[in-house]
């Protein structure tokens, strides 16, 4: 009589199922679809959805890439670390990169415009946390991550680093401005 | 001369090698979780902002091994015992290559002793996922690796075991249930060892100079096929200890025997996929991949976990209206042996994880949803819900059900065990809830200092965040307490304990030495069917207040699923 002992009857395959169980198992299947095709609907219609566009890249690649965009949209530096804060026109490609414990540059956007951020790491991996609108994504070496971002709320945002990349991680700190 | 030992209370039957096994695989589980605790409370002290224990080196040592020592070692040790439990024990049946079994336990225990001496040597602090290409000192990976391949030395020490029975005939029909969930488990292992195998061995070749480069892409795939499906040997595991725990302290039957069984075959089928919803952030991998791999193709899995669900409370409805408390919806329910620890363990890991752990881990595994909530400590939130309520609470039930029965020795403080689920139960809802909020606010995990001292910006979290982290934190210091209410239970028994037979001494218990040769003089008799039950009319509902509670977690599951959504919604838009 009991779950620990082989079942009553030998041919329990063919014992049919109670209607309770039927029920139950019903409704959650179909909850399970629902569950599944949320996913493509909001492809569809939500606007929240991470692009797939990625390359492979290393860090004598993308190094250079950001620099080009500091050289050209540096609007003024912070810190006495001398941080580049770059304004990039609205629509370009704009770059944040990844190092031990650095988010370089600081980035000024416009508010409701649409940028290509590309994102990677010169060395361990990163974890990149925009707060306090809380959007987190995985920055790894040798891949170049491109997002379509439009950040539609004015403000100064902290980038916080988290994934777990050594002794100094709680001091991998960036910011991004979103200007009105 | 018989080898079986025939337990007073419980009509078991113990095959004298298994038992030895079973025993010293219990206490090497009981000693990781104990170094996991003290981990766990210099890790909780630290992460409550107004105590900042530790320094930084020493926190990331300790979170390190807090993950490995909880989730590996105890967590894997106690299984190995499970599974020589519901092999040989409940089918009568001498354990399968004892000398195969020293082994496997030998390999494990040198694995966990060489990791965690790398670990705190100092230079290995590289958390349990061993992100590539930031790297830990060589026997770091070797012990895990040795570690494992006791594991699955251990596993097929079953499926011989398995065997065994089978060709000597020592059960009727097909194998319980319970012992059918464990060979869902065990069966996942073997894939959750390849696959360890597959990213561990070039892992630890890399760290030792003869292979250069480890994409780190293909590193956090491979790894969370392992990662990944080792919770699902978990979720099997603990689910067939309800099912187990359920049979003995209530004498329930399943409601239907096709029905948990298919529930558990779709644990095997889906596992494979189970390593997608780590990477729903990462670069590169498409949407398409991302949606069935993380649902498990179509949720197949969840629809799982749902099934038992209904199906272990139902079981247990139906043995209690059978014993007659069948007013209302909910009698048999305050009916139930709440004093007996391993019922309330199990009644309470029951619930927390299927209403936080199941909840949160769809929710968070939801292609879009992922990204606000990746890497916050919402994740370890989860898991807690699911490792540490679900899976630990529910060993720890069994392990104090084991004391009188393998060990035998009576309990030590039997009322403290009466309120230690409660208490453990309780506190660790606390501690995840409160993770689950300040991680919604987008404080990170594995993070020694959310003021970022020392950082050349700054930025603030708001000031509910640390409110949340500092009650997290009290949540903590009491499940810690709890967690050692369990520990000096369990390891006080062993030592002080009555004896509740002469020869059950200390190396007994903890070394597995044999109890006197003349207690293993029991021959079982081939293990009888179940008993037939008379169909009570099966078109109306059997456990009708179970069904109440599993509507009642269908509308909080919509409800916080939708919630979530909205929440994304708010974010700036990204394509
Ligand atoms: C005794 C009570 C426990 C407390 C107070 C506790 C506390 C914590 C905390 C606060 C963290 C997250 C820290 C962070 O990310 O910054 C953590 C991580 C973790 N805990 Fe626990 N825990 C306990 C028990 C357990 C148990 C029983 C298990 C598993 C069976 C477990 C498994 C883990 C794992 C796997 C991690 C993640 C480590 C990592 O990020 O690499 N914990 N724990
Ligand atoms: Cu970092
Ligand atoms: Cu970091």
């Amino acid at each position: 009589m009991t779950s620990y002992l082989p079942p009553a009857q030998r041919i329990w395959w063919n014992v049919p199922v109670g209607r309770q169980e039927i029920v139950w198992i019903t409704i959650a299947l179909i909850w399970c679809l629902i569950l599944f095709f949320m996913m493509p609907y909001w492809h569809v219609y939500g606007k929240q959805n991470l692009s797939t566009e990625a390359y492979k890249t290393t860090p004598a690649q993308y190094g250079p890439k950001v620099q080009a965009m500091i050289d050209k949209y540096t609007v003024r530096t912070e810190t006495e670390q001398q941080i580049p804060v770059v304004a990039p026109p609205a629509g370009s490609d704009i770059y944040m990169l990844a190092r031990l414990w650095q988010w370089w540059p600081i980035l000024e956007l416009e508010k409701g415009k649409t940028y290509r951020l590309h994102l990677s790491s010169m060395d361990w991996q990163h974890g990149f946390s925009v707060q306090p609108v809380n959007i987190n994504m995985q920055v790894v070496p040798g891949y170049e991550m491109v997002l379509n971002i439009t950040p539609d709320v004015a403000g100064e945002y902290g980038v916080v680093c988290n994934e777990y990349c050594g002794i100094g991680h709680h001091t991998m700190l960036g910011r991004i401005y979103v200007k009105e | 001369m018989s080898n079986f030992r025939l337990c007073p209370d419980t009509g078991l039957f113990f095959d004298k090698n298994a038992e030895s096994l079973m025993k010293v695989h219990a206490v090497a589980a009981v000693v990781s979780l104990l170094v996991a605790g003290l981990l766990a409370l210099g890790v909780a002290l630290t992460r409550w902002p107004a105590v900042h224990l530790l320094p930084a080196d020493q926190f990331y040592m300790f979170l390190t091994a807090h993950g490995i020592d909880a989730l590996l070692f105890w967590i894997i040790f106690f299984e190995i015992a499970i599974l020589y439990f519901a092999g040989s024990t409940l089918l009568r049946v001498r354990l399968a290559a004892p000398k195969w079994a020293w082994l496997g336990f030998a390999l494990m225990l040198i694995g966990a002793v060489t990791t965690n001496v790398a670990i705190f040597q100092g230079n290995s602090s590289v958390m349990m996922t061993s992100y590539v290409p930031m790297q830990a000192a060589p026997h770091f990976y070797l012990g895990l690796i040795l570690f494992a391949v006791g594991a699955l030395i251990g596993c097929f020490v079953f499926f011989g075991t398995l065997v065994i029975a089978k060709t000597e005939n020592t059960y009727e029909g097909s194998v319980p249930l319970v012992t059918f969930g464990a060979i869902t488990a065990a069966i996942i292992a073997v894939f959750t060892i390849a696959s360890g195998a597959i990213i561990l061995v070039p892992t630890f070749l890399w760290s030792i100079g003869y292979i250069s480069h480890i994409d780190p892409e293909m590193y956090r795939i491979i790894w969370w096929a392992m990662g990944h499906s080792s919770q699902q040997i978990n979720v099997a595991a603990h689910v067939s200890v309800w099912y187990l725990v359920a049979g003995l302290t209530l004498g329930a039957r399943p409601m239907s025997e096709k029905v948990s069984r298919f529930a558990f075959l779709l644990y095997i089928f889906f596992l494979q996929l189970a390593s997608a919803h780590h990477i729903l952030v990462d670069p590169g991998v498409s949407a398409e991949w991302k949606i069935f791999n993380t649902s498990y193709a179509m949720y197949l899995a969840v629809l799982a976990s749902m099934i038992h669900g209904l199906t272990v409370p139902g079981a247990m409805e139906v043995a209690q209206r059978e014993k007659g408390y069948t007013h209302g919806l909910f009698e048999w329910l305050r009916k139930a042996p709440w004093g007996n620890p391993a019922f309330s363990s199990t009644f309470i890991s029951l619930v927390i994880f299927g209403f936080i752990g199941g909840i949160t881990g769809v929710v968070m595994g939801t292609e879009q949803i992922n990204l606000i909530i990746h890497n916050t400590i919402y994740v370890p939130a989860h898991f807690h819900a699911t490792v540490a309520v679900g899976t630990t609470l529910t060993f720890m039930g069994l392990a104090f059900f084991l004391i009188p029965v393998l060990f035998r020795r009576q309990m030590i403080l039997p009322t403290l065990a009466k309120w230690q689920p409660f208490l453990f139960g309780g506190s660790m809802t606390v501690l995840i809830l409160f993770m689950m909020g300040a991680g919604t606010l987008g404080v990170s995990r594995r993070h020694w200092d959310m003021d970022f001292a020392g950082a050349a910006l700054s930025f603030e979290y708001s000031g509910m965040a640390y409110t949340l982290m500092g009650i997290a934190g009290i949540g903590a210091v009491v499940a810690v307490i709890s967690g050692g209410a369990f520990l000096l239970i369990t390891v006080g028994s062993l030592l002080f304990g009555k004896k509740l037979e002469p020869s059950a001494g200390i190396l007994q218990s903890f070394l597995g030495v044999p109890l006197s040769a003349d207690t293993y003089n029991a021959k079982p008799e081939i293990l009888p069917m179940a008993a037939p039950v008379e169909e009570h009319g099966s078109a109306g509902f059997e456990a009708p207040g179970t069904f109440v509670l599993a509507m009642v977690l269908l509308v909080s599951f919509i409800v916080y699923y939708f919630i979530n959504w909205k929440y994304l919604a708010s974010v700036w838009p990204l394509s």
